[in-house]
């Protein structure tokens, strides 16, 4: 009987330890090599170029160009987008960079935190800007905005300059990397299919990597969307009912007392 | 019966290989590739101010014919490209007849490096400088086709053939709906010329450079011709209605319009039950417009009723304002239920600065994507499970007292059946 009950309180311990280690697992984006990184940026939501989280994509362009790049989000992911705007000839003071987000659909993301915008110093080299979303969702109601799994665009623009610093080089160079937020932003709901732009016409058993081929977006993560089937609720969840079966027999063993009565005699 | 069956079903499998052979008829799959060989054309400003002596050093000819040298061997195999000058051959002093001064000095096509490149040699800085009239020349010299077109403007002065205005000649070309874009270098430039080249781009959704070093222009140039090359979707032109009962019926897919300030456009989507309902719009500003604008695109259906919609709003320069919405028809129980009509309505707020022309009407661009439908959320949490500890001790606590309870009641029923 005690062998049972010093079990029973180590498995207990095992749990307790095990649940959060399970929860807070945060494997993020795999930092991967950056050979292949695109060298070159879109100049419009069709053209956008598409990235993977964890490269560095970067890009040359003029001053007063809009950048576009595209990269895919998946449920449970908080992506961070960070832009290092650099600037060859010393800008005018009062020279403003912006980067925007947007979704699948073309809706403007809010940042949670992160300079969106920044103003260069008069004479700076570099800017560097950075946005935060919010996590994806692998569900959210039609009225809402909150972000779901797909493609998500990111245009780097200057948002209002001195009319001589029109058109001169700049160089930019842009990460995308994300933090998985796990089931703690579990929500129940999946999208058909996710929230990627062309998805309806692009047949589905088609390489989307044939050359000459246009789509919208050929975006699609290195190991496939998620199902949406796991989130680490299943572990919380199915821990709570061996955990509470265990304090069942526990409470049941209290009114019973240690074991049987050394009065009984063997055999009754 | 059975044998009918099959009759029917060899002459259904018939009609669709026919339909099939109808929508893709074999000449088109040949023809395919030349078809949709991105078309760039070169256009190459040899008036009289390219002598000037101010890039790195040597002229601002020279300069654009080692560029040019450079890009031409760089110039991907698929790309058609051509060479188009301005003010090459007319040195009077005619206005009128140095207006006129454009010609083709490398027809847009597949390309052959020692022509082009001799063709190339021979340009001697001239006469006059008549953008306009150039780009006219330039957007028929890329007629035809469904690739991807590119006029890639290279000049050192402003247009000196007013009142024909460069910047209006750009938003028309780009008005006919070839999807036509163009790229502008200006070299060594002047504030009014930077605005001039500027707007052309603005107008067609292109970008301007400033270029002051021979290295920078070959870069840029290959850069662009790069791009041309890039495969990229070619949206359908509509027009959208003013109402909802006379707009176009649409389809999953791209699509672009142009749409005037304060006006409205209606397009219509077929939606079945369980299927879901995705657009995106983006209203381009390619002209000077007030720094505050929005857009707002509404779901509605044909009675009125406002569905869902998408609004955006902005401030400071922008290219495009976009909105975007979803619709998941619910599932309906009658397997034959009608697809309901839903009616897509677009609106922008951009106002047009002092002295814009209003037509034609912005450009507009609208993704449709007709989809299966969600599966719908039936509780806050992914299949409601719960998370975290209180979860835990609320289940810990519950169990324990489940236990005890059993127990307790265990104990009283043997004690009952030890009395009895």
């Amino acid at each position: 009987m005690r062998i049972t009950r010093v079990l029973s309180m180590a498995l207990i311990a095992l749990g307790l330890a095990a649940g959060p280690a399970a929860a807070d697992s945060s494997p993020s984006a795999s930092p991967s090599g950056d050979s292949g990184a695109p060298t070159e940026a879109g100049t419009s939501f069709r053209t956008a170029t598409e990235i993977e989280q964890g490269q560095t994509a970067t890009a040359s362009g003029s001053t007063g160009d809009y950048l576009y790049w595209s990269f895919p989000a998946d449920t449970g992911q908080r992506p961070t987008v960070k832009a290092t705007v650099k600037l060859p000839k010393a800008p005018s003071a009062g020279q403003k960079w912006q980067i925007d987000v947007y979704d699948g659909l073309r809706r403007r993301q809010a940042c949670q935190y992160g300079a969106q915008t920044r103003t260069a110093a008069a004479g700076a080299s570099s800017v560097e800007l950075s946005c935060t979303l919010r996590t994806v969702r692998s569900w959210s109601e039609p009225w809402a905005d909150d972000p779901l799994p797909g493609t998500y665009y990111l245009r780097l623009t200057v948002l209002n300059l001195a009319q001589d610093d029109l058109g001169l080089p700049v160089g930019a160079e842009v990460r995308v990397d994300s933090k998985d937020i796990g089931g703690k932003a579990a929500v129940d709901g999946s999208l058909a299919k996710p929230l990627v732009p062309g998805i309806a016409v692009t047949d589905p058993g088609e390489d989307d990597d044939k050359p000459g081929k246009a789509v919208l977006s050929a975006i699609d993560p290195d190991d496939g969307w998620s199902s949406g089937w796991w989130t680490d609720r299943w572990v919380w969840t199915g821990l709570g009912g061996v955990l509470a079966a265990l304090a069942g027999i526990g409470g049941y063993a209290l009114t019973r007392g240690s074991g049987r009565p050394s009065r009984v005699p063997p055999g009754a | 019966m059975i044998r009918r069956q099959r009759l029917a079903a060899g002459l259904g499998a018939l009609l669709a290989a026919l339909a099939a052979g109808l929508a893709f008829p074999a000449a088109a799959v040949a023809d395919e590739t030349t078809a949709l060989a991105p078309k760039v054309d070169l256009v190459i400003d040899v008036s009289g101010s390219m002598r000037a002596k101010d890039m790195d050093g040597q002229s601002r000819m020279s300069a654009a014919k080692q560029a040019f040298n450079e890009v031409l061997d760089a110039t991907p195999e698929e790309v058609q490209l051509g060479i188009r000058t301005l003010g090459a051959t007319y040195p009077g002093d005619d206005r009128k007849t140095g207006c006129k001064d454009t010609a083709q000095l490398y027809p847009v096509g597949p390309l052959n490096r020692a022509e082009a490149k001799a063709a190339v040699a021979t340009l001697t800085p001239t006469g006059w400088t008549p953008i306009g009239p150039a780009l006219l020349k330039a957007a028929d010299d890329l007629e035809g086709g469904e690739g991807s077109k590119r006029i890639v403007l290279i000049s050192d002065g402003e247009d000196t053939c007013a009142p024909l205005d460069p910047c209006e000649v750009a938003r028309e070309i780009a008005a006919k709906g070839i999807g036509l874009t163009i790229d502008t270098l200006g070299l060594v430039p002047n504030a009014k010329m930077r605005l001039q080249l500027s707007c052309i781009a603005e107008a067609t959704g292109g970008t301007y450079t400033s270029v002051e070093h021979t290295d920078e222009l070959t870069d840029r140039v290959n850069q662009l011709v790069d791009r041309a090359a890039d495969p990229v979707v070619t949206p359908v032109a509509v027009e959208g209605a003013s109402e909802c009962a006379k707009a176009p019926a649409l389809k999953s897919g791209l699509y672009t319009d142009r749409e005037e300030f304060g006006q409205e456009r209606w397009y219509r989507v077929d939606v079945k039950p369980g299927q879901e309902l995705r657009a995106a719009v983006s209203v381009a500003a390619d002209r000077a417009v007030s720094p505050d604008y929005g857009v707002l695109l509404r779901a509605v259906t044909v009675h009125g009723r406002e569905i869902v919609r998408g609004e955006a709003a902005g401030t400071g320069r922008t290219d495009v304002i976009s909105t975007g919405l979803r619709y998941p028809k619910a599932e309906s129980d009658d397997e034959d239920a009608p697809a309901e009509t839903v009616c897509l309505q677009v609106t922008h707020s951009f106002a047009g600065a002092a002295g814009v022309k209003a037509t034609p009407g912005l450009p507009l661009e609208l993704t449709v994507d007709v989809v299966d439908g969600p599966s719908d959320a039936g509780d806050v949490a992914s299949f409601g499970l719960g998370r975290g500890w209180w979860l835990l001790g609320a289940l810990i606590v519950a169990g324990f007292l489940g236990g005890l309870v059993w127990g307790w009641l265990s104990r009283w029923r043997v004690a009952v059946w030890r009395t009895n």
